[in-house]
């Protein structure tokens, strides 16, 4: 079983990595012909960077929008970014001391990030709108993600696991060592879901992510009449003028 | 203008009607008003209440005429996806979109289409969805391999009436796109899936004989150079009969200052033509030598309305090679909504009218335009500077009839700017009006600024049988405007779009207004102004 999590491993950090890393080499490589943010935008890149940072940490234009989608969404990610931190515990020896300042924090996330979860998926049968636009994909994306909250949560609460050995494992993985990993039904769960999470991120909706910082709409510097902006492919139609 | 339809007084929709092939639409189609919500509530889906909805399909001169495939090709299938994957490597917005949308549903509420039908495929997210589903099934592999778990769909015949009749029921106002956590732009995605419609044969036809007619004669509207001379010489006339003052509507007037392009409904419908007599009035108060061009007597460009670049930018080079000919110093553009989108944030991209380029195309530009100027200037820009500057005088008393109110036009407000700051678009013709007029009242904060509401007739959807759709749109905008009537006595709605004010027009008296509420910021700035003779 450590030898299959083992490669398991390997393959989905490569696939997730590499997956990505295409995903953006290819937004990037894709020109933006015309100047589209959605006005009022910043006329400054300063002003972008910081329009950014707003949609990225406080999900401005959601909160905006509709306040119960932002509420469940925020509390989902923000408890989501905080279990990954505190998982970096199993990956780093010494504990870096921010990492180990946010474990208590961490652990509360965990709700969090699943209560979030739980209501967002609520919202996918009980608003008509919602459901209409639901595919089966997307709640298994949901199911997915609250599977790892549960699981993860009951082996911190109910069942343990020897998270010693867990980490000596993930440390091992890291110098190419394999070692044991526990046998619990429970961490296998936990694990198998999280493999497939990360297969899944490069050919799912969860380019979300790395699409929001390709968005021209929102990382463009509305100033288009101080600067000309041309993509390469439309700069050939002048020659024929 | 006369209207004949004759207004539904309020009424629950219809209920669905059985699904019509799209070009043929139901004769005399019932318009029916909707009836003005009495809390702004979220309307429950009422599946395909808008399929009849058609508008009619370009015929083989038309598409022709503008370079499309006169009807659908043989195999369109194959074609329309291979152009698919060709607008995606060209556009990162189509791509990064057709990735990206969670189906958070965020924006499920926002569409002033969906709000008036409540027609689900009417909600951005399920528009964009027609074509992502199609996206999905031939460009990403979970696609390929479970298309029912992603809900990938085959370009089929019915995919492809469903795109002509939805994404014609999209007015490209980009509203969806503000409240968008990660600012998917369904305009973006409509733009794209008229571009592959055409290109495969599937053009519309009011927005192609239209972009047929500025190719041939030089205006939306197919008024030749010596109709236009005739109009503004009456025009003159009229002024000078009803001022005193002999302001002067120049037409191909070498080496005068500014070059002005308008939207060509200002040359004779109504109430566009007050405010072409307004700029008229403001360029005459200040001094300014000024000329319409009869080559570019057209601010309008229908090529965005198709995301067509080519057809967006030859129509734009029209501009250019007029203030290239009349050697004009400033290039001004009218009240008109789109154009002043493609004016403001597309002409220094497509023409090179704008500054900040080395290249040779833009430098040859850049030599004759002023350089203390921005190029191109709103004409509410214009007015608003020489106003600061002291040098227009107004009797805001003559205003004092009309208690007013600013609809802010959808394409001014999400996709341009006027003056030095972000929300300058705002702010400006607010001022304006203010500077003429004593009386005016905003309207719901949650209707005005970047959330306005689309007049319900824009991104070429203002035609006659698309009606019913265009009537049903303007409801989230006649309930604000309902409410301030009956708070605050309003009976002016002034607006910066030839498209808002002929869409207006057309639909004030369904919501049972009065047709003239509805007019231009220069038509106030003319009912205002001090011209020298009168002093
Ligand atoms: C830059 C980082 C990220 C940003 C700015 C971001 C932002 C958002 C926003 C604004 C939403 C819509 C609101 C909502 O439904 O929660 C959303 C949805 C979602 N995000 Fe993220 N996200 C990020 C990273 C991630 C990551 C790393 C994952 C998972 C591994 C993830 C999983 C999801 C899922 C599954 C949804 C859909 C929720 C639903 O179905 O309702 N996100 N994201
Ligand atoms: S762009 Fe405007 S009309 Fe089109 S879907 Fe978005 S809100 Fe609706
Ligand atoms: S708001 Fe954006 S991400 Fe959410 S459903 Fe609409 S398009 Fe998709």
């Amino acid at each position: 079983m450590s030898l299959f999590f083992a490669i398991l491993f390997y393959i989905a950090t490569l696939i997730l990595a590499g997956g990505v890393a295409y995903r953006v080499y290819d937004y990037a490589r894709t020109p933006a012909p015309l100047k589209i943010p959605t006005t009022p935008a910043p006329t400054t890149s300063g002003g972008v960077a910081f329009r950014m940072f707003r949609e990225v940490v406080f999900f401005e234009s959601l909160f905006k929008s509709n306040l119960w989608i932002w509420a469940l969404g925020w509390l989902f990610h923000v408890g989501l970014a905080l279990v990954l931190l505190r998982h970096l515990r199993y990956f780093t020896e010494p504990v870096n001391f921010i990492i180990a300042f946010i474990q208590p924090f961490g652990m509360y996330a965990g709700f969090a990030m699943a209560t979030g979860l739980a209501g967002l998926w609520a919202r996918r049968f009980l608003v008509e709108r919602i459901r209409y636009i639901s595919t089966p994909s997307d709640h298994l994306m949901l199911a997915l993600l609250l599977g790892i909250a549960v699981t993860g949560l009951l082996m911190k609460f109910v069942m343990h696991t020897d998270i010693v050995a867990v980490k000596s494992f993930f440390l091992g993985l890291m110098v190419f060592e394999i070692n044991p990993l526990p046998a619990h039904p429970g961490l296998y769960l936990h694990l198998g879901m999280v493999v497939l999470l990360m297969i899944i991120f490069p050919v799912s909706k969860l380019l979300h992510a790395p699409g929001l910082f390709f968005s021209p709409t929102r990382n463009q510097v509305d100033n288009p009449r101080e600067t000309r902006h041309l993509a390469p492919w439309a700069a050939k139609f002048e020659a024929k003028n | 203008m006369a209207d004949e339809t004759t207004p539904v007084a309020a009424a629950p929709a219809p209920p669905p009607a059985a699904k019509s092939a799209p070009g043929k639409p139901t004769e005399k189609a019932k318009v029916v008003a909707p009836a003005f919500r009495e809390y702004p509530t979220i309307p429950a889906l009422k599946i395909d209440s808008m399929v009849e909805s058609n508008p009619y399909v370009a015929a083989a001169v038309h598409n022709e005429s503008v370079g499309f495939p006169g009807t659908l090709v043989e195999g369109w299938e194959q074609k329309a996806v291979a152009k698919m994957g060709e607008l995606l490597g060209k556009y990162r917005s189509l791509k990064v979109y057709m990735d990206s949308c969670v189906h958070c549903g965020a924006c499920t509420d926002k569409c002033h289409y969906f709000i008036g039908t409540g027609d689900p495929k009417n909600m951005p997210v399920a528009r964009q969805d027609l074509m992502r589903s199609v996206y999905r099934r031939y460009y990403t592999l979970p696609g390929k391999l479970f298309p029912k778990l992603v809900g990938a769909r085959d370009m089929t015949k019915d995919v492809l009436d469903d795109w002509f009749r939805y994404y014609n029921q999209c007015s490209e106002c980009r509203r969806c796109s503000v409240f968008c956590p990660y600012g998917i732009d369904t305009a973006e995605v409509t733009m794209a899936a008229k571009e592959i419609m055409h290109s495969v044969g599937l053009g519309h036809k009011y927005v192609n004989e239209i972009i047929g007619k500025v190719h041939k004669i030089g205006n939306n509207l197919g008024l030749p150079g010596p109709a236009l001379e005739n109009t503004l010489e009456g025009l003159e006339e009229d002024v000078l009969e009803e001022t005193g003052a002999a302001v002067k509507y120049p037409l191909d007037v070498k080496g005068a200052e500014v070059l002005l392009v308008t939207p060509s409904a200002d040359f004779f419908a109504e109430p566009h033509v007050d405010s072409l007599i307004g700029y008229g009035k403001v360029f005459h108060a200040a001094g300014i030598s000024w000329t319409l061009s009869s080559k570019a007597s057209e601010a309008g460009n229908f090529g965005m309305f198709i995301g067509n670049y080519e057809q967006m930018q030859k129509i734009a080079m029209r501009v250019r090679e007029a203030a290239l000919e009349l050697g004009v110093k400033r290039i001004v553009v009218g009240e008109c909504g789109h154009a002043w989108r493609v004016a403001y944030a597309f002409w220094n991209t497509l023409t090179g009218i704008g500054a900040g380029a080395n290249d040779p195309f833009a430098i040859q530009l850049q030599k004759q335009l002023d350089p203390n100027y921005k190029q191109p200037s709103h004409i509410c820009e214009v007015t608003w500077d020489l106003i600061q500057q002291g040098r227009l005088k107004f009797n805001k008393e003559a205003n004092d009839h009309r208690i007013v109110t600013f609809h802010d036009s959808c394409n001014v407000a999400r996709g341009s700017r006027m003056g030095d700051y972000a929300g300058g678009q705002f702010d400006i013709p607010r001022n304006i009006i203010r500077a003429v007029a004593n009386h005016y009242v905003d309207m719901s904060e949650a209707t005005t600024r970047e959330k306005t509401f689309c007049c319900g007739g824009g991104g070429g959807l203002l035609t006659d049988e698309l009606l019913d759709l265009r009537v049903k749109g303007a409801l989230p905008r006649m309930e604000a405007l309902n409410r301030i009537v009956q708070d605050n006595g309003v009976n002016f709605m002034a607006t910066i779009c030839a498209i808002c004010k002929a869409q207006f027009t057309k639909v004030l008296p369904y919501y049972g207004f009065k047709m003239s509420m509805v007019g231009g910021v220069h038509q106030l700035v003319s009912t205002a102004i001090v011209l020298n003779n009168e002093q």
